[in-house]
């Protein structure tokens, strides 16, 4: 009972720190999916969105305002500030692009990281900064039935019902809108939209605006967690094997896969590691990423690759 | 009766679309166009016919603007479409005042239904979903097995299917104008001749203009009402769709029939260009 008891609390802390991958492994499934470009920048804009964030709310607060007034009117200005940055990076790197090869596409993105990057701790500041938004404190569930209870961190439920609420308003929006809907004919064929009438900068600008405050709302959980530092670009890289074994081009495989990861590396972790060393949370999310490669290369939920023969 | 025979004579005189000697070059250095100049009147088949790399996919690209993304450009010349000089708009806009592409290759989007790949023609329209969804119908009526077919992926659709595909999603932005690329391209004699019925279907129907390039040039002909010849990037030849489809020097070189004397390919004609001193 008490192994199973183990089990539940390191599966719950796992799914649940999991969704907090899927949040950043969104804004790149939706990016890839609009204009077939890895968005190597998206780590950068997980960190400008909490930064902006960050840093308004500490000046409204400092200068009186209340706290759910500053709350809200920081969202707003970190929401303008990823609109912003949606116009200049269709503008100045994807707009002289379009038509490109993935790859060059890819390359820019790496560019723009790095602009970001920069430019946002230049204007934004490069310390730690705290964000309480969530609650951080923890809540003891079933102590009735196991010793101690089962530990479940508020924050990461929070994270949960909100990356729920994100994908449901997502899927609504590709599947049943007319914009969606231009958004993936962009997807499949660049050329072919625009000679159907669909304005590809537009609908450029639209994906990196959603994909900004898919950021933004990673950057309020993340920030919460760990405070918005420069570290949180490195999400990025924990996002890839979840996009590999989720799928680059599915909104619910991002889910899935951050769930996979989460509960898996947190579980080989707690029952794997006492026997062969522990450290095995960093790197396990990557032999599974392998293994679906091997198997399923276009990840569990992946468009299939159509061809006719 | 005689005023209704001018109006007539001068809306012959007034073309829909006409491209009047354009030079295109992609990357600043190749040129593609070297003075190309054609007229689509109101309500006609026109058919721009000629060989691989003559330049008829590069003509249509310029009067839907496509051009630049492929680092094209129209250095000289002027293209007016229904009073516009098509230069000035954009790709999306060129579609809004009811010219629209259908691309080489067909190009449905293959991971989208076949119902929402219809649905994407109608972006630029503003005119509400009634209408829009009256249109829809109004292309399942043309093509009865687009309807059968409304919810499979467009990927995994027949050839010919995909060419409807492509054709019905351009009809959905209410056209008057549809520049149709290569219909014909890798389709079975049988669907070929079932599109072509279905663009005259359209043109007498709905009164949408087309211009048609072709290799196909015995179907072209047959359902054009005007054709020119391209070579090289310059038009060659121009005329009646009837009387090009007779002429012997088309037929030897764009229909493969040669005259009874022709036993040998050592009897072949020696090509002769007919200049053509246009604009």
């Amino acid at each position: 009972m008490v192994l199973f008891g183990q089990f539940l609390e390191i599966l719950i802390g796992g799914l649940l720190s999991g969704v907090l991958y899927s949040l950043v492994a969104l804004g790149f499934v939706l990016i890839f999916k609009a204009s077939g470009v890895f968005n190597f920048a998206q780590g950068a804009m997980v960190l400008l969105a909490g930064l902006a964030l960050v840093r308004s709310l500490d000046l409204l607060v400092a200068n009186g305002f209340p706290f759910w007034t500053a709350i809200i009117l920081g969202l707003v200005f970190a929401g303008i500030i990823m609109a912003v940055t949606a116009w200049l990076v269709e503008r100045f790197v994807l707009g002289p692009l379009v038509n490109q090869d993935g790859l060059t596409l890819f390359m820019s993105t790496i560019g723009a990281t790095f602009v970001l990057e920069g430019a946002s701790q230049m204007i934004f500041g490069s310390d730690v900064y705290p964000l309480r938004l969530f609650p951080t404190d923890a809540w003891f569930l079933f102590e009735s039935s196991f010793p101690g209870g089962i530990l479940v961190n508020k924050l990461d439920v929070w994270g949960g019902l909100i990356a729920g609420i994100l994908v449901a308003g997502l899927a609504i929006f590709f599947q049943r809108t007319k914009t969606g809907r231009a958004l993936r004919a962009v997807a499949d064929d660049h050329a072919a939209a625009q000679s159907v009438g669909i304005p590809i900068s537009w609908i450029w600008f639209v994906v990196w605006l959603v994909a900004g405050l898919v950021a933004l709302v990673a950057a309020t959980v993340w920030g919460t967690k760990l405070g918005v530092q420069f570290s949180i670009t490195f999400l990025a890289l924990k996002a890839l094997p979840v996009l590999i074994i989720g799928g680059f081009t599915s909104i619910p495989g991002a889910i899935v896969g951050g769930l996979i990861v989460g509960a898996g590396e947190k579980l080989a972790e707690g029952f794997l590691g006492p026997h062969i060393g522990g450290g095995i949370e960093y790197w396990f999310a990557y032999v599974l990423a392998l293994a679906v490669l091997l198997v399923r290369p276009q990840g569990l939920f992946g468009e299939r690759i159509i061809e006719r023969i | 009766m005689s005023s209704a025979n001018t109006a007539a004579a001068t809306e012959q005189a007034k073309p829909f679309l006409s491209i009047n000697n354009i030079e295109v070059v992609y990357n600043h250095v190749i040129l593609v166009l070297k003075g190309v100049s054609l007229n689509v009147p109101p309500g006609g088949i026109v058919a721009l016919l000629g060989a691989n790399g003559a330049g008829k996919t590069t003509t249509l690209k310029a009067v839907s603007n496509l051009l630049h993304a492929e680092r094209g450009e129209v250095t000289k010349g002027s293209i007016v479409f229904d009073g516009t000089e098509v230069q000035s708009l954009s790709p999306n806009e060129v579609v809004r005042r009811g010219c629209i592409q259908v691309m080489e290759g067909r190009r449905c989007f293959a991971h989208l239904t076949v119902e929402d790949n219809l649905m994407t023609g109608a972006f630029t329209r503003r005119d509400g979903k009634a209408a829009i969804a009256a249109d829809l119908e109004r292309v399942y009526a043309y093509f009865p097995r687009l309807k059968e077919r409304h919810g499979s992926t467009a990927g995994y659709t027949s050839g010919g299917e995909q060419q409807m595909c492509a054709i019905g999603r351009a009809l959905m932005s209410r056209p008057r104008m549809i520049l149709l690329d290569e219909p014909s391209m890798g389709l079975a004699p049988q669907i070929v001749e079932e599109i072509f019925e279905i663009v005259r279907d359209l043109n007498q129907k709905e009164r949408v203009s087309f211009l048609l390039a072709e290799q196909n040039t015995t179907m072209a002909l047959r359902y054009a009402n005007h054709g020119y010849i391209l070579e090289n990037g310059r038009v060659v030849m121009d005329g009646e769709a009837k009387a090009l489809a007779s002429n012997e020097d088309v037929k030897e070189f764009y229909l493969g029939v040669a005259g009874d004397k022709r036993k040998s390919f050592r009897d072949g004609k020696h090509y002769k260009r007919r200049k053509r001193w246009l604009a």
